[in-house]
């Protein structure tokens, strides 16, 4: 049970557990990087019968249709097409689009602003609300205490978390907006049009947040080695926060990672409710109007994006927690 | 199963579940019917209008009643909400049982490719099959279905894989049983429950993402309209007739709310049982006694008349009944006795580490005369800290395994010793090098999980030295250590007691490790003392039945190997139902009716205290019986 020889002290780089991690992280992402790339090109090729003619309408001349699936290159072998579309990638080319005819990269550009700091606002509120308020319910219900508290927590935050942001947007817009008139509903002119957005956005996170940390605060506090905290006198806020936290903490990071790129997604509703100039409400007018470079590109980004977040919480997980470094040797 | 599932409705959250389930399921049957004909009359002569007595929720753009709409549209809603569920449960089957049914390379393809998928949001999966599929209501069926096949793959993956380890899965395959027959036949039954729970959880899932489809205009579109597109359609006018708006919006989330929460409940139900409570316990301890006499000042620990309280499943139980007991400087003391003898809590009691757990009663328990009984304070904090080290039975689980192990030595100086960090970390190097772990300034630098078990607890007495102990509390030390290692842990114990005139309290199971190490072994039996003498006594002067059967349970040299071992027979009493007399009367051979009848109590003499109304009366000849039965 117990192993009798310690690891030994490595040296050298490659047999460093931080190194093969990186590597094998490393290849995790570009392998999802290929398939979300791979797939945002096969979208439009999937798409039952001619996407020009769709987009274009039935009316649409027969020559204009021709004349821009040429230019989409559509008529190409679809390995050119594939190659073409990589190459473009690789130089920021995200084609043109098909109603404005800006460069897509262009839009892209202009949009992402908004979304990301909708998305980033609102994770951060999230976070700075259900850590500590996870603790606290953690340390209020640790084993043999607060029973009612427990209850009263567990079922508000069950049902806060299942209200979806949309909804919860709606009710906002009119509590504040059409009632009381107190904040802006549209826009991202002002810092207070940013409130009921965030707001919208981070309660439903906030609450499986809180609910996780909670669960895992409880069951941390019971462990050993915070007896052994106590044993050594430590004041409660030290045995809390200095040696529960960072063991309750990991769990609700691996969560946190899901919940981020959830909000990502999240934004795209959530932006339509507030008419908000970001991503989210140029790809639901782009599938709309079918136009599909618009489409495929945010896709994209949305994709990067979450990759790119989950590949930030292993990492800060790995540094939470050392032995995950090796857990998936 | 029936029965599981049928108590949800017990509880308050799972009852309104359930009924706002059962109200949804019945209006999306019933509602076309009774208010089909009523939603589509138009009045242009009332349109947007605010509720009133003749609409209840106004009227929308064309001057329909927006109630009857809300109402009517549930079928619709509901019926694709289903229809996607199903979706995403046949293909979050089919991937999900993929890799047991296929081989192994393509088994880990698909369970990779799922791994991919499940990693981005199902928003995202839907907008991107929304696309694909055209926008419409049977794009968005397609769309959520699909986008919630990953998810449900990943579980029905898991699932499949612990069901497959099990061994009755094993036996079929040995038995030449098909893949698809075990799958059928052996694996599907087991995870059904798990996966329609999920199920439930997704129809409220897959009715909520419905309503935001149908909200940006990607789902259902006109003159078809489920609740988000009524929302769709109301939020314009949300400034003119709010109700167009909210009524669709609480319908949807009320319908949501009720199979999400239904299925969780469920889920809940079916998943965490619910312990024994932990709560308030009378206190039937005698009062602390005035302090009369003065401690020796030799003495390092007074502990009279200790008991602990804990909640037991039929009220509360006490496993410690009346320890009284001292050390002195320099002094080993072991505490022996069964699993559940009380031992262990005694340490705790003594350290006052027994927190939440249960209840500390004592007439006197005092650690170099500070009052362990008094509040928490800062300064008693201090003088424990560092005049009291406590190691623990597994070194593998009591070191925090996210932080560095010179950190975690380093701490108890900058708390109670005022030392700068770098003073501290310095400190904790030479105390690991104290306690004879090699390199110890690069050892300081790693995590617990680089130390093997034997060093983790040296470094936890290392721990204990950072201060200037003048009490090493040790419970079952070497237990969860191989026997090779065992040794070298008593070894520097006993060293460390040596160098500083350290006193120890060793407990444990072993008889043999604490007449080695201790001066005087106290013996335990179902919460009390009932032999304390020295250590050298053990051997032959030791007069309870209990201490003697106990003594002649350790094998030595001599033991007539082909003969059974000595064992004591019955088992130990448990804490919930200690007899009126002596506890050990049902197992001792010299018990009596007096036995039976009458507790007895610890006799006076200081070096020799036993509790029998027998002691060092011949016992008859050996009986076998069941094992000794030793604590984990």
């Amino acid at each position: 049970m117990t192993p009798t020889v310690a690891t030994p002290i490595r040296t050298g780089p490659l047999a460093r557990p931080w190194v093969r991690f990186g590597a094998r992280r490393l290849g995790r992402l570009l392998v999802s990087l290929w398939v979300l790339v791979t797939a945002s090109f096969a979208m439009i090729h999937l798409i039952p019968g001619d996407p020009v003619r769709g987009a274009l309408g039935p009316t649409a001349p027969a020559e204009l249709v021709a004349a821009r699936r040429q230019a989409l290159g559509l008529d190409d072998p679809i390995l050119t097409q594939y190659l073409h579309y990589l190459k473009g990638l690789v130089t920021g080319d995200l084609g043109t689009s098909l109603s404005s005819r800006l460069p897509v990269s262009d839009v892209v550009a202009q949009r992402l602003p908004a979304t990301l700091a909708l998305a980033v606002l609102a994770f951060l509120a999230a976070v700075v609300v259900a850590i500590p308020l996870g603790v606290a319910m953690g340390v209020l219900t640790r084993r043999g205490h607060g029973r009612r508290t427990e209850l009263a927590f567990t079922t508000t935050s069950i049902i806060v978390a299942t209200i979806p942001d949309f909804l919860i947007g709606v009710a906002l817009v009119y509590v504040f907006g059409v009632r009381l008139g107190w904040l802006p509903v549209a826009g991202d002119d002002t810092a207070a049009a940013y409130v009921l957005p965030v707001f919208s956005l981070a309660i439903g996170p906030a609450a499986i947040l809180a609910r996780i940390v909670r669960v895992e605060m409880v069951g941390v506090l019971d462990a050993d080695f915070v007896r052994t905290a106590r044993a050594k006198r430590l004041p409660a806020r030290t045995v809390y926060l200095g040696h529960a936290l960072p063991n309750a903490v990991t769990a609700a990071l691996t969560l946190s990672g899901l919940l981020l790129g959830a909000m990502v997604a999240g934004t795209v509703l959530v932006e339509n409710v507030f008419a908000w100039p970001g991503l989210g409400s140029t790809i639901v007018q782009s599938i709309l109007t079918k136009d599909y470079p618009v489409v495929q590109a945010i896709v994209l980004v949305y994709g990067v994006g979450v990759l790119v977040v989950n590949t930030v919480v292993d990492v800060a997980l790995a540094r939470l927690d050392p032995r995950s470094l090796i857990r998936e040797d | 199963m029936r029965r599981r599932w049928s108590g949800v409705i017990r509880t308050p959250l799972g009852l309104t579940a359930a009924v706002l389930t059962v109200a949804v399921l019945a209006l999306a049957v019933l509602g076309p019917v009774l208010w089909g004909t009523g939603a589509d009359v138009i009045d242009t002569d009332d349109i947007l209008a605010q509720p009133s007595a003749g609409h209840w929720a106004g009227t929308d753009n064309l001057g329909r009643d927006i109630l009857f709409r809300v109402l009517v549209a549930a079928r619709l809603s509901v019926v694709l909400a289903l229809l996607a569920v199903a979706i995403a449960v046949v293909a979050g089957l089919l991937l999900g049982c993929a890799p047991f049914l296929a081989g192994r390379r393509l088994g880990r393809l698909v369970s990779a490719a799922v791994n991919i998928a499940v990693a981005f949001p199902g928003l995202l999966l839907a907008l991107f099959f929304a696309v694909v599929f055209g926008v419409g209501a049977t794009g968005a069926v397609l769309a959520i279905g699909l986008a919630g096949a990953p998810a449900f793959a990943r579980l029905t993956q898991t699932l499949v894989a612990g069901v497959a380890a099990r061994d009755f899965v094993a036996a079929a395959r040995v038995a030449g049983v098909g893949r698809l027959r075990i799958l059928f036949r052996h694996v599907l039954p087991n995870i059904a429950e798990p996966l329609v729970v999920n199920a439930t959880i997704s129809a409220g899932n897959a009715l909520l993402s419905f309503a935001g489809l149908s909200f940006l205009g990607l789902g259902v579109q006109s003159p078809s309209y489920d609740w988000g597109r009524l929302l769709y359609d109301g939020i314009g006018a949300i400034y003119v007739n709010p109700a167009a708006a909210l009524a669709p919006g609480a319908a949807v989330l009320l319908a949501g709310l009720g199979f999400n929460l239904f299925g969780e409940s469920v889920a809940k139900r079916l998943g965490i049982g619910t312990g024994p409570s932990v709560a308030p316990m009378a206190r039937t301890a005698p009062a602390p006694e005035a302090h009369t006499e003065a401690t020796p000042t030799d003495v390092v620990l007074d502990v009279r008349d200790l008991e602990v309280t804990v909640p037991g499943e039929a009220g509360p139980v006490r496993p410690v009944r009346g320890v009284t007991f001292q050390v002195r400087r320099g002094e080993a003391v072991g505490i022996v006795g069964e699993s559940g003898c009380g031992k262990s809590l005694t340490a705790l009691a003594v350290t006052c580490l027994v927190g939440d757990h249960g209840r500390v009663d004592a007439t006197r328990l005092e650690l170099l005369g500070h009052d362990l009984r008094a509040p928490d304070t800062a300064v008693r904090r201090g003088i424990l800290g560092t005049s009291l080290a406590m190691v623990f039975q597994d070194p593998m689980t009591s070191f925090n395994p996210a932080r560095r192990v010179g950190g975690q030595l380093a701490e108890v100086a900058t708390h109670h010793q005022g030392m700068t960090r770098r003073a501290a970390a310095d400190r904790a190097v030479d105390r690991l090098a104290a306690v004879r772990i090699p390199d110890a300034d690069t050892r300081a630098r790693q995590y617990p999980h680089e130390f093997s078990g034997g060093m983790r607890q040296r470094a936890m007495i290392g721990m204990g030295l950072m201060g200037t102990p003048a009490l090493i509390v040790a419970d079952e030390p070497t237990t969860a250590l191989d026997v090779t290692v065992q040794q070298q842990v008593l070894d520097l114990l006993a060293a460390i007691r040596a160098a500083d005139d350290v006193a120890l309290v060793l407990i444990s199971h072993d008889v043999a490790v604490v007449r080695d190490v201790c001066d005087r072994v106290m013996v335990m039996y179902a919460g009390r003392i009932v032999e304390d003498l020295p250590a050298a006594d053990l051997a032959d002067s030791a007069r309870h039945p209990y201490t003697r059967a106990l003594v002649d349970a350790v094998p030595d040299m001599t033991t007539d190997l082909s003969q059974p071992l000595a064992t004591i027979p019955g088992r130990p009493v448990a804490p919930a139902d200690v007899p009126p007399g002596c506890a050990y009367a049902a197992r001792c051979p010299l018990a009596d009716a007096r036995c039976r009848a009458e507790d007895p109590p610890l006799t006076a003499d200081p070096d020799h205290r036993v509790a029998c109304w027998h002691a060092g009366e011949p016992l008859p000849d050996r009986q076998s019986a069941d094992q000794l039965v030793e604590s984990p």
